[in-house]
């Protein structure tokens, strides 16, 4: 096609393998599915990004000049919805997930294919009643729905964007069931648990907080579409109900729900880590069993938002115990990462630069949730801009990292193209500045006092905001450049091999992009992860040096 | 304790050094580690760049004494801050036994503060310095939250309920009162400020203003007009109990189970009587939910606590209505229900 001279035999694999919009919309081939959900979280980060720039444009000055108060908190609460729902749940499972989950154990397929593509019509049914609530005028609740303003006093589609999220609900736990299924049967002969890519463990443990959790969302919401609807007293005092029970039943899947977001990403950058410094990963069952008991103590730490709740002072002591808890094994991913460095062949190819953001932001992030987590500081910082720049540290710095750093990874495996290396290493600093920019004087802002979800804000605060805009606008064009060029390298990118990185897992060992079923032949795998130097015997190492 | 961080609020309450030093700290840690594995990174990321296409490093075997430092040293750090952070909280939410009272009722999109001695205020509080001051909080619709940057304290207001907060003041001034909790068009505009003053000043703002009784004076008005007094009879006589001298004590119910007579308990008597019936008592007292505002419940509970010589002294003098606010026509007894 292309003027090369030579003549290229053409390949079958699994883009060209059928033609059509046919092909695609009905396809259960995973490839093809992670393909789709690439197309609709892209949609959707633009979309909540659209939103995110309006309420940058707002805060500029500390009058409330641009817009309504009414549509300010619409701007606000869709943002939210969208981000969180529609982006940062989906986005690291179900687009390099649903790609790599059966490449990685060497399967053909995920077990249920159907309920796959399932998935991806039930995420789209969940999303367009949520657009059609915002066109219908949107929301206004913030996207944590609190009641008894969702319930009772909002004037605004609350029932409808209700809806989606009940909805997209689904396509989070079809997603889930299908991985925990798919690691557990379907694992190349030879792959035992102790071998799989680590991105496989923290999906596993992802999906576990998808079936156990979300149900938990889908009945909340339920339960406040009765209440709003049918007038059940159910979280309305004046109907007989308590308010904070909402907000019990809302954080009990929504913390989690940070969880599925960061725990993907966190798989990826394992793999970045590894692939990138071509070494086995130190501590491989650490960061493997770091992100079970992540997944596992992420349901026990919900309290640690209703500090001030009027939630007892007892119950407050004990979430916020357990939310230290679940510090520590966060921390020791950081560590591992850092240690398996240590002695590597470091590549300075972007995948990398997206996983030392992501660590950079994982810092920050991380060590002001020990902040929050402190009874006596959260008291002040609580619904504050603290709070606002933490999360987004954590949950969209990290999600994004991952996600961005996973996408240029493995884009040569997906398109069998290449991306341009310069461009990107410049996208990748643009976004980590820009990043850094907008949220880093939030965190001041908000031990200044400014609250949350405010429209107008008094004067003091104007500098810090500027700069948070001033950021917003270099993290919009950094978010750009990629979508620019990612474009681009589809059609005009240089062919990739099988394995342009000299990357390990069974990903690499198909063809790019690989065929329909994956595999020629059913791998065995006889070598354990990252077995990256087999020949050679490990280097040990340690803090005396005498190391058992 | 007089640590002051940068971009940080006034320091203006006892807790807010506190809150100040954790904080502090917590961000020397913050640098502390993020410089650290920075360098660590980018020492590694140097020293280990790739030096030709094809190379393969040795592996590395873990370090089962490593982790064990890195999950024990965190995990050590973390329950201290644990300790020190829950201490803080503690002593904030332990109410003193001995403080300057104030009922708040927050509605959307105004703070109404009422004093003991009957002064109204809204959006603005005047409080006097180095002075315990509790704050008693509901609100009319929504859940609001009560937050004073300057003292680090915030705290939620719930309808349905009562949430308390105090605190005390250590500067003179004047300090943002902000709603922290998002609750509908005009949360931003939820706002005021809480008045610092000096103790003579605080006196003379006391004995200022228009005159309309102290906040029990007005509960027991309203306690003749609902006819309160026709079964809850001051010699026990009547079909209700005596309420002199029960405010604060122990109560002992039908069903064997006791409660303390506070300001929950009395609100929960007066919009649902049957939830806890006196021991000894019929549940024949009907519900007068819909009938008295959530002002005018505090007003009641102040009276009931005004008959065991609980309060009522505070700063006598005339009462008044500073910030203009009409006081909410009270409804006859057997008006239709509002909400």
């Amino acid at each position: 096609m292309e003027s090369v001279g030579t003549v290229v035999p053409p390949r079958t694999h699994y883009v060209n393998a059928t033609y059509g919009v046919r092909s695609w919309l009905l396809t259960v081939d995973h490839k093809r599915i992670a393909l789709l959900y690439l197309a609709s979280v892209t949609f959707f980060f633009f979309l909540g990004g659209l939103f995110a720039v309006l309420i940058r444009i707002e805060l500029l000055t500390p009058k409330g000049d641009v817009f309504q108060a009414e549509t300010y908190n619409r701007l606000f609460t869709m943002h939210g919805v969208v981000m969180v729902f529609f982006f940062l749940i989906p986005a690291i499972p179900a687009v390099l997930g649903n790609f790599l989950v059966p490449l990685m154990i060497g399967a053909r397929d995920l077990a249920f294919p159907k309920l796959n593509l399932l998935s991806w019509y039930i995420y789209n049914v969940g999303a367009l009643l949520t657009v059609i609530a915002i066109v219908a005028g949107g929301v206004d609740t913030g996207w944590t729905f609190y009641t008894p303003y969702s319930s009772t006093y909002s004037n605004s589609n609350v029932i409808l964007t209700g809806l989606g999220v009940f909805v997209t609900g689904f396509s989070s736990i079809l997603t889930g069931l299908n991985f925990i299924v798919t690691i557990h049967t379907m694992r190349a002969p030879g792959l035992t648990w102790f071998r799989l890519p680590l991105f496989i463990w923290s999906h596993y443990a992802t999906s576990l907080i998808m079936i156990l959790g979300t149900p938990v969302i889908a009945i909340t919401v339920l339960l406040l579409a009765l209440e709003r609807v049918a007038h059940v007293g159910i979280f309305d005092p004046a109907l007989g109900g308590d308010p904070v029970l909402f907000q019990h039943l809302f954080w009990f899947y929504s913390h989690p729900a940070v969880y599925i977001m960061v725990l993907p990403a966190m798989g990826v950058i394992s793999e970045l880590v590894a692939n990138m410094t071509r070494k086995n990963i130190f501590g491989y069952k650490f960061v493997a069993f770091a992100s079970m008991a992540i997944a596992v103590f992420g349901f026990l730490v919900w309290g640690h938002h209703m500090f001030v709740s009027t939630q007892s002072v007892y119950a407050g002591l004990v979430f916020s115990f357990l939310s230290y808890a679940v510090a520590v094994p966060s921390a020791v991913k950081v560590f591992n990462w850092t240690a398996t460095l240590y002695k590597g062949s470091i590549s300075y190819n972007t995948p990398i630069l997206y996983a030392f953001g992501f660590i950079g932001f994982f810092i920050i992030g991380g060590m002001t949730g020990l902040f929050l987590a402190a009874l006596g500081v959260d008291v002040h910082v609580h619904d504050t801009y603290f709070v606002v720049a933490h999360f987004h540290y954590i949950m969209v710095g990290g999600t994004i990292m991952g996600f961005l750093g996973g996408l240029h990874y493995w884009w040569p495996k997906i398109t069998g193209r290449m991306y341009p290396e310069g461009w990107a290493r410049f996208a990748a600093l643009v976004i980590f500045v820009g990043f850094n920019l907008t949220f880093f004087p939030q965190f001041l802002a908000g031990y200044m006092g400014m609250p949350r979800r405010y429209y107008a804000y008094p004067e003091e605060f104007q500098v810090l905001n500027v700069m948070s805009t001033a950021g917003a606008s270099i993290l919009g064009m950094g978010y750009l450049i990629p979508m620019v060029y990612f474009v681009w390298s589809m059609r005009y990118g240089p062919h990739a091999s099988a394995n342009p990185w000299g990357a390990f897992g069974l990903e690499w060992r198909t063809s790019s992009p690989p065929p329909t079923e994956n595999f020629a032949e059913t791998p065995v795998v006889t070598w354990e992860a990252y077995d990256f130097n087999p020949h050679e015997e490990p280097e040990v190492v340690g803090i005396t040096g005498t190391e058992s | 304790m007089q640590l002051t961080v940068p971009f940080s609020p006034d320091q203006a309450s006892t807790f807010a050094g506190e809150v100040d030093a954790l904080y502090g700290f917590l961000w020397a840690l913050t640098i502390f580690f993020g410089v650290l594995l920075s360098l660590v990174i980018l020492y590694f990321a140097v020293k280990y760049r790739r030096r030709h296409e094809n190379e393969i490093p040795r592996g590395v075997k873990g370090s089962m004494r490593l982790e064990v430092v890195w999950t024990v040293i965190p995990f050590i750090v973390s329950m201290g801050i644990f300790v020190w952070g829950a201490n803080i909280y503690y002593t904030m939410y332990r109410p003193p036994a001995e403080a300057l009272d104030i009922y708040v009722v927050a509605k959307q999109w105004m703070w109404k503060f009422q004093h003991l001695d009957g002064h109204r205020e809204i959006n603005e509080l005047h409080i006097p310095v180095g002075r315990k001051v509790r704050l008693m909080m509901t609100t009319e619709d929504v859940i609001h939250s009560f937050f004073v940057p300057a003292f680090r304290v915030k705290m939620d207001v719930v309808p349905g309920k009562y949430s308390t907060v105090w605190f005390e003041a250590t500067k003179p001034g004047r300090y943002h009162l902000f709603c922290a909790e998002y609750c509908g068009t005009s949360h931003s505009g939820m706002i005021g400020w809480i008045d610092v003053m000096e103790a003579p000043e605080y006196q003379d703002w006391l004995s200022g203003g228009a005159s309309g009784g102290s906040l029990a004076s007005s509960g027991e008005k309203l306690f003749q007009q609902l006819a309160c007094n026709t079964c809850h009879k001051t010699d026990g006589t009547g079909r209700g109990p005596a309420l002199e001298g029960v405010f604060g004590k122990t109560v002992k119910l039908q069903d064997g189970s006791t409660v303390t007579a506070d300001e929950a308990y009395v609100r929960e008597s007066i919009l649902n009587p049957r939830a806890k019936v006196v021991a000894g008592y019929q549940p024949i007292m009907p519900t007068f939910q819909g009938q008295v505002t959530e002002e005018q419940l505090l007003e009641l509970a102040a009276y009931i606590k005004s008959l065991s010589g609980k309060q009522g002294s505070e700063g006598s003098g005339g009462a008044a209505m500073p910030a203009g606010s009409p006081r909410p026509a009270q409804p006859a007894p057997g008006t239709a229900p509002r909400h």
